[in-house]
């Protein structure tokens, strides 16, 4: 197998950079979210949670089309960003890190409510009766012992972002060094003639990464299991 | 120093109770599973909020619904111990003993060597609650709050979820609680022979409302009890001086009334008070002073009150002197055949292998530990 060329491990470091972005900016707002829909009751809080899930039943690129006509230029937030705070998210490997992770909040949504009910409110009571304010309950009880359901919630939200494509494509285009990452190049490889074997080399890479993820996420857990005592 | 009055609706079920604590000691809840006792806890806690009512610890109101004031739990400075001891898994021993003590703004009256010391935790300290045996886990759980600076120590059915042999254990270090520590403590429990060794003072709850508040030897004699902890365990409870302990027999005998009484202790030393029950199935009723027998223990004393109980059997309440009675539960036909009636004497006789005393007061002040 020959080695990558310049322009394959370009999109490799791009598809890191993205999937990591993504992940990095929607961690806080899946676990506040996850919070809310776990712990809290109030009026359109099944609403809420069917908005959030959106993404899973959407077609991609609807979903990208749906950014475009929000995040655009002329969309009613696009062009907020850019007159005020200079921000231009079409065509950009920011754009491309935020359809990545509104693709994959659900999944990290997912795994953090499944890890938060199973943490014993007796044990946040128990808390409070030793003196913990909430912010402080939250911080040394509530998320250390959701921490398995976080990292669970990250590396699938980070592997599922690697291979994101339809979203990515019809919010930001195809642009080589800013937008084209993995998957991207892996398409446009198959449209070009004689780029079989480019894809095959891309191919056999995405799948590297993702055991590589899962082997690491099965490190992880079970060293998390040893701190939590379990 | 503890008064609380208040209501709550949840559901159908209507909590409605009050009771005041004016000296420190353990006043026990106790009443039938579902009778509001757990919910009441949570309110003096401060995890659940009552619908009207006022809770006032100290002179100081924690929660009042006519001034819409209510302390949150974590500034009420009360330890809670749950019935699952509800210790963190991520911490170690040492970690939970801290958690509380960190996060303590009162002055420190429990130092952390001596709840080790007293609880016997200095080999569990580096290890995780998961290793631990359920006894254990309570052991490590009260410390825990105690070392929080309580200035009230709620136990709710603390040994609920412990088997016999378990319970054994933790019961004694409870009883040492209650005698070296100046903290008043709520305890709930529908277990009657923890009641037994711990309660100083007795609440007992039912649907939700108190039926009766006193201490136990008054309450033993009453039928608020015992309908909730059935006829087999019936039985005057009353308190006496350890005079003295045959080491050969292992046999004590107590200050009782204007007599003695011969029971088995284990390992308490003279002068201290013992609390006995006799239970009413026990005793036998003579109406002569008895002679020729084997049994260890006759009292002397007056009939009060004959009262038939189940079909065919009545009970016999007798003053033995002192404010002190005992009660007898005889067959209607005897009551009968013996012309039993109020204000008759009578000896009530009792085998010494039949009762057992527990440790109730030091008869000194505590020593090391004082609080609040």
């Amino acid at each position: 197998m020959a080695s990558l060329s310049p322009a394959e491990l370009q999109a490799l470091t791009l598809s890191l950079e993205v999937a990591g972005l993504s992940v990095f900016c929607s961690l806080p707002i899946a676990l506040g979210l996850s919070w809310i829909l776990t712990r809290r009751r109030f009026p359109g809080r099944r609403v809420l949670d069917a908005v959030v899930h959106l993404p899973l039943v959407l077609p991609p690129v609807a979903v990208g089309y749906l950014l475009l006509v929000l995040f655009g230029s002329q969309g009613p937030i696009g062009s907020v960003l850019a007159h005020t705070f200079g921000i231009r998210l079409v065509f950009t490997r920011a754009g491309a890190a935020l359809a990545t992770a509104v693709m994959s909040l659900p999944l990290m949504i997912r795994a953090m409510r499944i890890s938060l009910e199973s943490v014993d409110p007796g044990l946040e009571d128990a808390a409070r009766t030793l003196g913990a304010k909430p912010l402080d309950r939250f911080l040394t009880i509530t998320l250390p012992l959701m921490l398995p359901g976080i990292l669970a919630g990250l590396v699938t939200a980070f592997a599922a972002g690697l291979g994101e494509f339809g979203a990515v494509i019809t919010f930001v285009s195809n642009i080589p060094g800013e937008t084209r990452t993995l998957p991207l190049a892996l398409y446009t490889a198959l449209q070009t003639p004689d780029g079989n074997a480019a894809a095959a080399r891309l191919a056999v890479l995405s799948m590297g990464l993702g055991i590589l993820g899962l082997l690491l996420s099965d490190y992880l857990s079970k060293s998390i299991a040893r701190f939590l005592g379990r | 120093m503890l008064a609380i009055n208040v209501q709550k609706a949840l559901g159908a079920f209507r909590l409605n109770a009050g009771f005041s604590m004016r000296k420190p000691g353990v006043v026990a809840l106790f009443g039938p599973s579902g009778c509001g006792k757990s919910t009441l806890i949570q309110i003096l806690a401060g995890l659940a909020s009552p619908d009207s009512g006022y809770v006032q610890l100290n002179g100081e109101f924690l929660f009042d619904a006519g001034k819409g004031l209510a302390v949150p739990a974590e500034a009420r400075g009360i330890g809670c111990v749950f019935q699952e001891s509800r210790l963190f898994p991520h911490f170690s021993v040492r970690g939970n003993l801290e958690y509380g003590a960190k996060r303590s703004s009162r002055r420190a009256c429990i130092a952390f060597d001596d709840v080790v010391a007293l609880l016997e935790l200095s080999h569990l300290l580096n290890r995780r609650p998961n290793s631990l045996s359920g006894g254990e886990k309570q052991r490590v759980a009260i410390g825990r709050a105690l070392l929080c600076q309580p200035r009230l120590l709620l136990l709710d059915e603390p040994l609920a979820s412990l088997d016999h042999e378990r319970r054994g254990e933790v019961l004694p270090y409870l009883e040492t609680l209650r005698d070296r520590l100046a903290i008043p403590m709520v305890y709930v429990s529908h277990q009657f022979d923890e009641v037994l060794r711990l309660a100083t003072e007795v609440v007992l709850m039912r649907d939700g409302a108190i039926t009766a508040h006193g201490d136990l030897t008054q309450l033993s004699l009453g039928a608020e009890l015992h309908a909730m902890i059935g006829a087999d365990l019936v039985g005057a409870v009353v308190n006496g001086e350890l005079l003295n302990t045959d080491p050969q027999t292992g046999l004590s005998r107590i200050r009782l009334g204007s007599g003695e009484l011969a029971v088995q202790t284990t390992g308490i030393p003279s002068g201290r008070i013992v609390r006995v029950q006799l239970l009413a199935r026990d005793i036998i009723v003579a109406t002569q002073a008895p002679a020729h027998l084997s049994v260890r223990n006759s009292v002397e004393g007056i009939i009060r009150m004959i009262s038939p109980e189940q079909p065919g059997s009545d009970l016999v309440t007798i003053d033995i002197g002192c404010g002190e009675s005992v009660l007898a539960r005889i067959t209607s036909e005897a009551t009968r055949e013996l012309q039993l009636h109020l204000g008759m004497r009578v000896w009530a006789l009792l085998k010494a292998v039949s009762v057992r005393g527990h440790s109730f007061a030091a008869p000194m002040p505590p020593e090391r530990f004082t609080s609040v």
